[in-house]
C-alpha cells in the first residue's frame, strides 16, 4: 500500500473532509503560512483558498468561542493550534461552552467543531511548549478525545471528527510527524472509541498512548528476545476509551502495563488502571504498572530531558516488574529516549 | 480649563443637535410606525412581568435554579431585538430571561425551564441562566462572564460564509468589559467587518460591585474605538432611543460595514441573583435607585405612547391583560408538566 508520512496523512484528511463538506473549513494562526503548521494545512490553503482556509489573530479564546458559534450554525470549523499548551488560553470556551452547550440547551444545538493541537517534546520546548494534556480534556464530558498514533489512523481518526456533530479534541506527537506507514488513498472514517491490537502477544498487555506506541513496540521486540510476548494496544482515541478491548486482552494476559505521553498522577493512565482493577481484580497476576512522566513540569536541559521522559526503556522495567524481576534482570540493548531522530528549532 | 477660541466658535456655530425622538413629547416620535412602538411596549411589558411574577413565585422554592432578574432593563432586551428579524441571532449571559423573551422565546417553555420540567426550553437541562430558543434565533447563554461574546462573532462567522445578511447580537454587562474574551471578540468581528451588535448592558454593577472600582472610566461605549469600530452610547431608560441605535447598527453591518458597539446605560432594580431588593446590604444606596426607578423604561414609554395619541390607556390596559393571561398560562403549564425522567442524565451529550 502506499506510504504516507503521518503530517501527510493529516493534510490528506483534512483536503478529503473539505472536498466532501463544504461546510468544513480551517482556522488557526499560521494555517496558510508557507509553512502550514509542519505541512499540515497548507496543501488545503493551496487547493480551497483563503475563504476555507485562513489565519487568525492571536486571539485563541475569541477564535475557539468563534468557531462554536459558527458549529452551532451548521459549519464545521477545523481549529488548529501549533502547540498543546495554547488550549489553555481557551479551556473556558472548550470546557463550559463546546462541552456543554448541547446538553445545556438539551440537545436543541450541536457543536461539531474539530481542535487540532500538537505535543512540542524536545530540543529544550521546555515547560510551556511541550505539554500532554490529554487527560484535562478527557475528564470533561461532552469532549472526544482522539490521540492518532500511525499515518493511517491520523487520517482516519481525523475524517472521523471532521464527520461528527460534537466536539473534538485531536492531539498530535510531534515526533509522530515524520514517521512513515500504508494510507489508503480513498477516504475512510476510523471510528472513535475501537482500539487497535497494534501487535498481538500472551503474555502481558502494554496500552501505550500516542508516541508511547512506538515505544512500546520498540520495549515488545527487546522483551520477545527474553521470552515475553506483549500485546501492544494503542486505544487511539482516550474519550470514548475501548475499554473493553483493554480488559479482554488483559483478561488473557494477567499482566497490564500503560504507557502515556502524561503525566503520572491523576493521568489516562490513572483512569486505564482504574477500570482494569474494577474488571479484572480477580484476574490480575501482579500490580497494574505505569510509564507516564514524572510530576514536575518539563524541562530545558537536554540531560534533563533525557532523564524526564520515559521510553522503551522504561516499559522493558515496568513489565519486568509484573514478572517480579525488577531489580535482577537488566535492560540491556536500549538506548534511553533522547534519540537524535527529531532536531530543532521545532 | 479653556478650549481654544476656534473649536469653541466652531462648536457654537453648528445648529443645536436634535434628538428627533424627543424634539416634540407630545408627538409620535417620527419615523417609527405605531404598531412597532405599541410591539416595543409589549415585549417590555411582558419582561417586566415575567420577571414580577418569577420574583412572587421564588419564595414557593418550586423555581429551584438561580434567577438573575432583568426588572429595569427591559429595553435594552427589547430596544435591540425588536430591530432585528427572526431569523437574526442573539447569546446572552446568566441574566439571559429578558433576552430570550424580546427575541420570541416561548414563555410556557421558559417557566417549565425554570421548573425543571421536561417541557423547559432546555428540557430542564439548562435552567434560568441557559435560556435557548433557536427557532427563534435565541442560541443560548453563558454564565460564564465574557464566555458568550465570541459565539457571536462566530454566528456572525457563519452568517458571512453561508452569503446570508443575517445579523448575530451578543449581549453581555459591563464586567465582561474586564474580561479579555471580549475585547479578543470586538477585535476579530473589526478585523472580518462582521454583521455583529455588541450589547454592552451597564448596569453599573458586577453582583455587588460597583464599576467604579473596577475600571478607570465609566464610557464603556469608548472601548470600542480602541478596537477600530464605532462604539455609541444609549440611555437605557428610553427604549426608542435603544431601538434607534440598534436599528443603525443593524443597518450597517447588514450592508457589510462590520460591528457595532452599543452601550446601555441601565440599571437593575433587584438583588444580583434572586427576587428581593438589597438596598440594606449597603453596596448601593435608596436615593440612586430611586432616582433609576423614577426614570424606568416601561412606564416612560406608556406615558409618551399615551400622550402621543399612539396607545391609549385603554387600550394599553388590554394588552397588560393579554400579557397577564399569557404568564398565568405560562405558569399554570410549567407546574403542571412532568419532570424528567432519570435517564434524561445521560442524554443530550454525545
Amino acid at each position: 500500500m502506499r506510504q504516507l508520512k503521518y503530517r501527510e496523512a493529516i493534510d490528506e484528511a483534512t483536503r478529503q473532509a473539505m472536498a466532501k463538506d463544504e461546510r468544513v473549513f480551517v482556522m488557526g494562526v499560521g494555517v496558510d503560512d508557507p509553512k502550514g503548521i509542519f505541512g499540515t494545512t497548507r496543501g488545503a490553503f493551496e487547493q480551497f483558498g483563503g475563504s476555507r482556509v485562513f489565519d487568525t489573530p492571536l486571539s485563541e479564546a475569541a477564535l475557539t468561542g468563534m468557531g462554536i458559534g459558527a458549529a452551532m450554525r451548521g459549519f464545521h470549523p477545523l481549529l488548529v493550534h501549533a502547540r498543546n499548551d495554547f488550549l489553555l488560553l481557551t479551556m473556558d470556551q472548550i470546557v463550559n461552552n463546546a462541552a456543554k452547550w448541547r446538553y445545556m440547551c438539551g440537545g436543541k444545538l450541536k457543536v461539531p467543531i474539530t481542535i487540532r493541537a500538537i505535543i512540542g517534546r524536545g530540543w529544550g520546548q521546555a515547560a510551556q511548549h511541550s505539554q500532554s494534556l490529554q487527560a484535562m480534556f478527557a475528564h470533561v464530558p461532552g469532549l472526544s478525545v482522539i490521540m492518532p498514533a500511525s499515518p493511517a489512523d491520523a487520517k482516519g481518526l481525523l475524517m472521523t471528527a471532521l464527520s461528527s456533530d460534537s466536539p473534538v479534541i485531536c492531539l498530535e506527537h510531534r515526533w509522530l510527524y515524520d514517521k512513515s506507514g500504508p494510507v489508503p488513498e480513498d477516504p475512510y472514517y476510523t471510528p472513535l472509541g475501537v482500539g487497535s491490537v497494534v501487535r498481538p502477544g500472551r503474555d502481558v498487555t502494554i496500552v501505550a498512548v500516542s508516541h508511547m506506541v512506538l515505544e512500546a513496540l520498540q520495549a515488545a521486540e527487546s522483551l520477545a528476545r527474553d521470552g515475553i510476548e506483549a500485546e501492544v494496544i494503542d486505544p487511539r482515541s482516550l474519550r470514548p476509551l475501548d475499554s473493553a478491548l483493554i480488559c479482554r486482552s488483559t483478561a488473557r494476559t494477567r499482566r497490564l502495563v500503560i504507557a502515556d505521553t502524561g503525566w503520572r498522577s491523576y493521568g489516562v493512565s490513572a483512569e486505564i488502571a482504574a477500570r482494569a482493577s474494577e474488571e479484572l481484580w480477580n484476574v490480575l497476576k501482579a500490580p497494574i504498572r505505569r510509564v507516564a512522566l514524572p510530576d514536575v513540569p518539563t524541562p530545558a536541559s537536554s540531560a534533563l530531558e533525557t532523564a524526564y521522559y520515559p521510553g522503551a526503556r522504561e516499559i522493558v522495567a515496568a513489565v519486568k516488574q509484573c514478572f517480579e524481576a525488577a531489580a535482577a534482570v537488566g535492560t540491556d540493548g536500549i538506548a534511553p529516549s533522547d534519540r537524535k531522530e527529531f532536531e530543532g528549532p521545532f | 480649563m479653556r478650549r481654544p477660541a476656534t473649536k469653541a466658535k466652531r462648536a457654537r456655530s453648528r445648529p443645536p443637535r436634535r434628538d428627533p425622538g424627543r424634539s416634540r413629547p407630545d408627538a409620535p416620535p417620527p419615523g417609527l410606525a405605531p404598531d412597532l412602538l405599541v410591539d416595543l411596549y409589549v415585549a417590555m411589558r411582558r419582561i417586566r412581568r415575567v420577571e414580577e411574577t418569577i420574583a412572587a413565585l421564588y419564595p414557593e422554592q418550586e423555581i429551584r435554579c438561580p434567577t438573575h432578574l432583568s426588572i429595569g432593563q427591559e429595553a435594552g432586551a427589547a430596544g435591540v431585538c425588536l430591530a432585528l428579524r427572526t431569523s437574526d441571532t442573539a447569546v446572552s449571559t446568566h441574566r439571559c430571561h429578558a433576552h430570550y423573551l424580546a427575541k420570541g422565546g416561548d414563555v410556557r417553555a421558559m417557566f417549565a425551564e425554570l421548573h425543571g420540567k421536561t417541557t423547559g426550553c432546555c428540557g430542564g437541562k439548562g435552567g434560568s441562566m441557559h435560556l435557548t430558543a433557536p427557532e427563534v434565533g435565541m442560541l443560548g447563554a453563558s454564565a460564564i462572564v465574557g464566555g458568550s461574546v465570541p459565539l457571536a462573532v462566530g454566528t456572525a462567522l457563519a452568517a458571512k460564509m453561508a452569503g446570508t445578511d443575517e445579523v448575530a447580537v451578543a449581549f453581555f454587562g459591563d464586567a465582561a468589559m474586564e474580561q479579555g474574551v471580549t475585547h479578543e471578540s470586538l477585535a476579530l468581528a473589526a478585523l472580518r467587518r462582521l454583521p455583529v451588535l455588541f450589547i454592552c448592558e451597564n448596569n453599573l454593577y458586577a453582583t455587588n460591585t460597583p464599576l467604579r472600582t473596577r475600571q478607570a472610566g465609566s464610557d464603556l461605549a469608548e472601548r470600542a474605538a480602541g478596537h477600530w469600530l464605532p462604539g455609541v452610547s444609549v440611555d437605557g431608560s428610553d427604549v426608542i432611543a435603544v431601538y434607534r441605535a440598534a436599528r443603525a447598527a443593524v443597518e450597517r453591518a447588514r450592508r457589510g460595514d462590520g460591528p457595532t458597539l452599543i452601550e446601555v446605560k441601565t440599571y437593575r432594580f433587584r438583588e444580583h441573583v434572586g427576587p428581593n431588593y438589597d438596598i440594606d446590604l449597603g453596596y448601593r444606596t435608596q436615593a440612586e435607585l430611586d432616582r433609576w426607578m423614577a426614570r424606568e423604561p416601561l412606564g416612560a414609554l406608556a406615558r409618551r405612547l399615551e400622550r402621543a395619541g399612539v396607545l391609549p390607556a385603554a387600550r394599553r390596559t388590554a394588552l397588560d391583560v393579554q400579557v397577564e393571561a399569557e404568564i398565568a398560562d405560562a405558569v399554570a403549564f410549567a407546574k403542571s408538566s412532568p419532570f424528567p425522567e432519570p435517564a434524561a442524565l445521560h442524554a443530550d451529550l454525545d
